[in-house]
């Protein structure tokens, strides 16, 4: 159902830059972005989708990057959520993109991370996905959720 | 049932937010994995977890979770609390373990919650 002020969505871009081991910037930024979907007026299983998908991708940056950005469009048709950083690239996808796989550390499994849900969530939450890495020079991951309904 | 009567099944201690005890409970998730609960959870659910760093806050506000209750009678620092205080998230400590809390609360009607994104 379209509203309207889902009719006159602006075009509008978010960035936040991810610090090394900056494990709280993917909530604030997740919470960030959901509160301006909700003033756009956009569908509660859009904004939790956006949401996830910021929140999982930009901590994957933490926690297995060292540092790198994450930028949000916004558009009337889709919302495009992109992280960039220069961490060490992950040699097998496939294998990464397994529910259950994870290379996290014990330190960071106490923090209640490392679930190697990340990915195979963003997936599901996304429309679009692509992930572009290359070992020893970084990882970008684009993910786009679709606004027009689908048949 | 609402939070109040969570609190009394419970036995549990609310850390914050009494005001908010008035919403009402169907369903709940009870995981120890953020990405497992992001994955699963559904809007509107009682998070049941021993989890008390301020990332499970963050989380539940992704999920939009209605309150999260602490087992085995951990409780977050009081800067979590204040966070949560503010955003409006209530929390509760209880002493009992997890499977007890999950038991006792589908005995009262609560049951799980799945959804499923295709
Ligand atoms: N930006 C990244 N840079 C390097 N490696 C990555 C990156 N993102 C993911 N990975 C690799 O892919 C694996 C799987 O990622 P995924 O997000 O599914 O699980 P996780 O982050 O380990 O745990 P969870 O997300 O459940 O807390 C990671 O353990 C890591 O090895
Ligand atoms: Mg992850």
């Amino acid at each position: 159902m379209l509203n309207d002020s889902f009719r006159f969505t602006p075009h509008i871009t978010l960035e936040f830059k991810i610090g090394e081991k900056d494990f709280f910037i993917a909530g604030e930024s997740a919470s960030r972005v959901k509160k301006t979907l909700q003033q756009l007026g956009m569908k509660q299983e859009i904004i939790k989708r956006t949401a996830i998908i910021i929140y999982e991708a930009a901590m994957n940056v933490a926690i297995h990057a060292n540092h790198g950005t994450l930028k949000v469009y916004i558009d009337p048709e889709v919302i495009s959520i992109i992280t960039e950083d220069k961490g060490p690239g992950i040699p097998d996808i496939e294998l990464a993109m397994k529910e259950g796989y994870s290379t996290a550390s014990h330190e960071v499994r106490e923090m209640g991370f490392g679930a190697g849900m990340g990915l195979p969530n963003i997936k599901q939450c996304s429309d679009e996905l692509d992930i572009d890495t290359k070992v020893g020079v970084g990882t970008t991951l684009k993910a786009k959720i679709c606004l027009n309904n689908k048949v | 049932m609402n939070l109040r009567d969570v609190k009394e099944i419970l036995d549990a201690e609310v850390l914050c937010c009494e005001d908010l005890l008035d919403r009402e409970v169907t369903t709940c998730f009870a995981c120890d994995l953020i990405s497992e609960m992001l994955l699963h959870v559904q809007s509107n659910t009682l998070l049941v977890t021993s989890l008390t760093n301020a990332h499970i806050l963050h989380a539940a506000q992704v999920m939009d979770a209605l309150a999260v209750v602490f087992v085995a009678g951990k409780r977050p620092d009081v800067n979590v609390i204040k966070k949560s205080e503010q955003s409006g998230l209530p929390l509760m400590t209880t002493k009992k373990l997890i499977f007890e809390c999950c038991g006792l609360l589908y005995m009262n009607g609560i049951r799980g919650n799945l959804e499923e994104y295709d």
